[in-house]
């Protein structure tokens, strides 16, 4: 197995390039336990750890550059203000070791559908681009072209994730997830949700319950209709019981899980609208409540 | 040689002061501070010059008929040493704890998921690694045997083992059977006298002993021939009682050291890698180790013994029980392991702390392709409390009685009759336990105006600001056993020796205890402390020098080894003090050892102990056996079976969110009798990690097999209670002493492990009116289910 360390990320691509079957690695909280379980052995391992740009971010006011190796540990204590639904998931990653190390860089390389990040991600919006590069140049991949398949990503062979493009928050947003623990639990099924006041739309993303994470399109688009028709950004009146019942509804009808050793299908979809419904009414009452502050 | 007598040299009220870390006190763990910082050496940080590393090629399939192997390839791979196969086993092909049943290296036939063909030796675990994977096996893959009734319809579904190959009493895929009648047993006679009868058939899952260190260990080989073997074992003298005969080795070549133990439960009972790196170092003549990968260790050690019980009580409209009548089905997998005890303690327990007049009783342990189940934690008791603490809620509910006031009427204390016919000759206070738990305080409802998710159900993965969170209290008690039952003596050997160094008496105590975390070493030395009067105490490592110490199970080693201990202690005091009466011609009849010094109540001070000592040492070596116990009648299960009983009554408080099926223990409250705290600090932890344990099994813990193959090989997916899990679990201890037991003291470890899940599980169906005759509990039942 060939262990390669670049310095800079010129070299990083060259080497990409090179060895395009390498796996990348940074934090090593996904590779190093696959490994560790024999499930696959690369035939070579690109280390990104000298590489100190991938860990850095940066807010120029209405997105934030995220480098793919900010640990959660930092997410959550320096970018809850501007990334409040990603800060959410990544308290719910593994534990506090895992937290220091892994970064939303290995979730994507990883593209499980269990991995935490990506609810969040898709529901901050269609304006989320992973930024990928290689020696050919930089593509950004819109988040909704990003997952393809059951672990698998839309990068090429010779691409590597050097950052993630997220729109800063304009309205509040939630993330839950379902583990049979209280703690560093792989979720049965996750759900994250967002209120985008300065489009008038909302985001949806769905974990563990279907190939790849996805948006509830169906349930997007009927809160967005009804939240416009009815004056509902303008008035922040209460939504009704019947609205957050359709909406979760929908949530659930968007998935496509299976029975696995950590849950029934069924269940899942039971529990995404409950998330659903519960994450919606948890952003809608803060979003009323600045509306009628500011009133 | 002096002959003057000291007398009253010293103020004798500060000598006779018993040491504050004799017995009683609770001086730390010497491990504790090493493995919270990562120090300590486990036996997976073994390293000898020029070692190899061993590794095995399992099974991937529950039941096949192996056609062929072909090592040839693996042979060729630079780095290997070794590829090993049945056919190279010296000795003996199988072994066993009870049933000599299982194949050292699979012949012929895999029976389980996971069972290992073949060894390679290599260089390094790289090189071992792709070797295994070298090795070609041709199978000729067959349907697996792994439900009750496949196993019980060997003529259809074929057998684990063919009838003339059974070692004991087993017959048709049954490895054991007990019955057990008293009273009139259960007839429609009795029937008739219970106004009301309730019944419930309620499911076991497989739990996992889950420790963290994976079985590892090293083999060395000897210039006498022989072989020494650095292990993380329960039972030193037990693993080379297995070993030797397989090896072709007088047991005498064998010998086994202690090596850094990472946890035990009852998973390490049964030899693991024990055999398989000595039969590599015997055949390269090379120190072989071999450490287990996460996933291998859960297919190389046994689990709990997943169970299906039928339960039917009857009682009086006033609540006096009239009968138990009970069947319980326990999955032993693919060999026996444990199951002929953990079938005697599910027969002779399963029907709880319990005064019944008529029992009928009926448990077997099945052979199938499952994994191999034997000892953990409780095993037998486990599974039956689920089953009759469930039933006795049931019928307080039929009765419309207080569930803790049913329990209470019905409770046994001494004087009383197991359904085994044994009295109990010491104390048991079942009602005054449910009296305790139920007594204390309970904690404060749900804080809604200052929520912290992290005390929700859910915690920070934030499913819930309290929604749908609904608070439930349950209550349970349970009965465990404490040592080896059914007429076997499993004795325990302790060495003691006391001797001048620097200046001080020093004790030294030396057996062949496992210390597997339980905290037996820091018992050996206040025991040793207390006997001697000294503060000095040093302990030997444990090997197979000295003879047997028994098992760390069965809650025994305090109550056996402690008390081997106390023995050689009390015969060391005694010589020296005969010593001294040579020496110096004492008369007195109050001599004692207290603070360095041999001391008269009435005289004082009459030597120290260096003075007495001078260059020589004292050093004695005793037994300890426990009283006699019975096999139990196969047919009527009467028999004096268990050496001691224990008890502990616990209160769970959860917080159920009903809409998505999440549970947070809020509290778990255990009264337990340990007879005597010889360590109050690590019996409170005991009894806390015992409880801990029951939490696992209650919500999260399940090894999940289908069609005989293992899905959760994982601590991603076999999941533990986390810290966010655990709730505080406030414990009373009482202490009434058993007149039959060294210091009066009662096993302490498998009680709380025993009695808390039902009350967890009591508590869920309080606070969501489920049926829940399954555990453990997940979501999807709680959403899923009908309220029962």
């Amino acid at each position: 197995m060939e262990f390669l360390r670049p310095a800079t990320w010129d070299e990083a691509l060259a080497a990409k390039a090179e060895y395009p079957t390498a796996l990348p690695i940074s934090g090593g909280t996904d590779v190093m336990v696959e490994m560790n379980f024999d499930v696959h052995r690369p035939s070579a391992i690109l280390d990104l750890n000298r590489i100190t740009e991938l860990t850095e971010w940066s807010n120029d006011g209405s997105v934030v550059r995220l480098g793919a190796s900010v640990p959660y540990t930092r997410i959550i204590e320096e970018l809850s203000g501007p990334l409040p639904g990603l800060a959410l998931a990544a308290h719910t990653v593994g534990s506090p070791q895992i937290r220091n190390r892994g970064g939303v860089g290995g979730n994507l390389g990883g593209a499980s559908p269990a991995g935490d990040a990506h609810p969040a991600l898709l529901a901050a919006g269609r304006d989320v681009f992973v930024e990928a590069a290689s020696v050919r140049g930089t593509r950004m991949i819109p988040i909704d072209e990003f997952y393809v398949g059951v672990k698998r990503n839309s990068l090429a062979a010779d691409e590597l994730i050097r950052a993630v493009h997220i729109p800063v928050a304009d309205g509040p947003q939630q993330f839950s997830k379902i583990g049979t623990r209280n703690a560093m639990v792989i979720a049965v099924c996750a759900f994250g949700f967002a209120l985008h006041p300065k489009n008038g739309t909302v985001g949806t993303g769905i974990g563990s319950a279907a190939p790849t994470p996805r948006r509830a399109v169906e349930a997007e688009e009927y809160l967005r209709d009804v939240l416009a028709e009815r004056g509902l950004w303008e008035s922040g009146d209460l939504l009704g019981a019947e609205v957050v019942q359709r909406f979760g509804e929908l949530v659930k009808a968007a998935a496509s899980p299976i029975d696995d050793v950590r849950g029934t299908a069924e269940y899942r979809r039971h529990s995404l609208a409950v998330m659903a419904r519960r994450t919606l009414t948890w952003c809608w009452n803060d979003y009323s409540k600045q509306i009628r502050s500011a009133a | 040689m002096t002959t003057r007598t000291i007398q009253g040299q010293k103020n004798l009220q500060n000598i006779n002061q018993a040491s504050k870390d004799g017995i009683g006190g609770s001086p730390l763990r010497p491990d504790g501070n090493l493995k919270v910082k990562g120090e300590f050496a486990y036996s997976s940080d073994l390293w000898h010059e020029d070692m190899l590393w061993g590794m095995a090629l399992r099974s991937p399939h529950p039941r096949a008929n192996i056609l062929s192997v072909d090592i040839s390839e693996a042979l060729k791979v630079p780095g290997v040493y070794a590829v090993l196969t049945h056919e190279d086993i010296p000795g003996a092909k199988y072994y066993g704890l009870e049933i000599q049943d299982q194949p050292a290296l699979a012949i012929d036939k895999i029976r389980y998921h996971g069972e290992a063909i073949a060894l390679v030796a290599a260089d390094h675990p790289e090189t071992a690694r792709r070797a295994v994977k070298k090795i070609a096996v041709e199978y000729e893959v067959l349907t697996p045997i792994v439900t009750e009734e496949q196993c019980l319809d060997p003529e259809t579904h074929g057998y684990v083992h063919e009838p003339h190959e059974y070692k004991s009493h087993a017959y048709g895929n049954v490895c054991h059977e007990q019955r057990l009648v008293s009273g009139l047993g259960v007839t429609d006679e009795v029937r008739a006298l219970a106004d009301v009868i309730v019944s419930g058939d309620y499911e076991v899952g497989m739990q996992d002993q889950a420790f963290l260190g994976p079985e590892s260990g090293l083999a060395v080989p000897a210039e006498d021939g022989g072989i020494d073997l650095y292990i993380a074992t329960q039972w030193l003298h037990v693993d080379r009682e297995q070993m030797a005969p397989v090896l072709d080795l007088p047991e005498e070549k064998v010998r086994l050291t202690l090596a850094g133990v990472g946890g035990a439960f009852g998973g390490r009972e049964d030899i693991s890698m024990q055999i398989h790196a000595c039969l590599l170092a015997q055949h390269t003549g090379k120190p072989v180790k071999i450490v287990y990968s996460r996933d291998e260790s859960f297919y190389g050690h046994v689990h709990r013994h997943p169970a299906r019980m039928h339960y039917e009580h009857g009682a009086t409209r006033d609540g006096k029980l009239v009968f138990a009548d009970c069947r319980i089905v326990l999955d032993g997998g693919a060999y026996a392991s444990a199951s002929p005890a953990v079938v005697g303690n599910a027969a002779s327990l399963g029907h709880g702390p319990y005064v019944i007049p008529n029992v009928k009783m009926h448990a077997i342990a099945l052979y199938s392709n499952n994994p191999s189940c034997g000892a953990m934690r409780g095993f037998g008791a486990v599974q039956a409390a689920f089953g009759y603490e469930s039933q006795m809620d049931k019928l307080a509910a039929e009765l419309g009685m207080d569930p803790v006031e049913l329990r209470q009427l019905n409770a046994m204390s001494e004087g009383d009759f197991m359904p085994t016919g044994q009295q109990i000759d010491s104390p048991a206070p079942v009602a005054e336990l449910l009296r305790r738990v139920k007594d204390m305080p309970l904690p404060p409802p749900l804080d809604t105006e200052h929520l912290d998710v992290r005390q929700l159900p859910g915690a920070l993965s934030n499913t819930s600001h309290g929604e749908g969170i609904v608070r439930g209290v349950g209550y349970s008690v349970g009965i465990k056993n404490v040592g080896f039952s059914e007429g076997f003596d499993d004795y325990s050997t302790a060495r003691v020796r006391l001797e001048v160094i620097g200046g001080e008496p020093v004790a030294m105590v030396h057996t062949a205890m496992a210390e597997v975390g339980q905290g037996g070493v820091t018992v050996h030395a206040q025991i040793a402390r207390t006997e001697l009067g000294v503060e000095q105490v040093t302990i030997h490592p444990a090997n197979t020098e000295v003879g047997s110490a028994g098992s760390t199970s069965a809650s025994r080693q305090t109550y056996m080894t402690g008390g081997a201990v106390k023995l050689a202690a009390e015969a060391v005091r005694r010589e020296l003090i005969e010593k001294g009466r040579r020496r110096y011609g004492w008369t007195h009849q109050d001599i004692t050892l207290a603070g360095g010094k041999v001391v008269s109540e009435s005289a004082g001070v009459l030597v120290s102990m260096v003075d007495l000592l001078g260059d020589e040492a004292v050093d004695l070596t005793r037994e300890h056996h426990h009283r006699p116990t019975q096999a139990f009648d196969k047919e009527t299960g009467q028999g004096f079976g268990h050496v001691q009983y224990t008890f502990c009554a616990n209160r769970a408080v959860v917080d159920v969110d009903v809409e998505l099926g999440l549970v947070k223990v809020v509290e778990l409250t255990a009264v337990q009798d340990v007879g005597k705290a010889l360590n109050p600090l690590s019996v409170v932890g005991q009894i806390q990690g015992g409880c801990t344990q029951a939490l696992g099994l209650a919500v999260m813990e399940e090894i999940i097999v289908r069609d005989g193959k293992v899905r959760n090989a994982s601590f991603t997916d076999y999941l533990i209670p986390t810290i966010l899990d655990t709730p505080p679990i406030p414990v009373e201890i009482l202490e009434l002493p058993d007149p039959h037991a060294p210091y009066g003291l009662r096993g302490v470890g498998e009680a709380p492990t025993v009695s808390a899940t039902p009350s967890i599980v009591a508590a869920i169906r309080n606070a969501t009116g489920l049926a829940l005759n399954r555990i453990p509990v997940r979501p999807e039942h709680l959403t899923t289910e009908q309220p029962g």
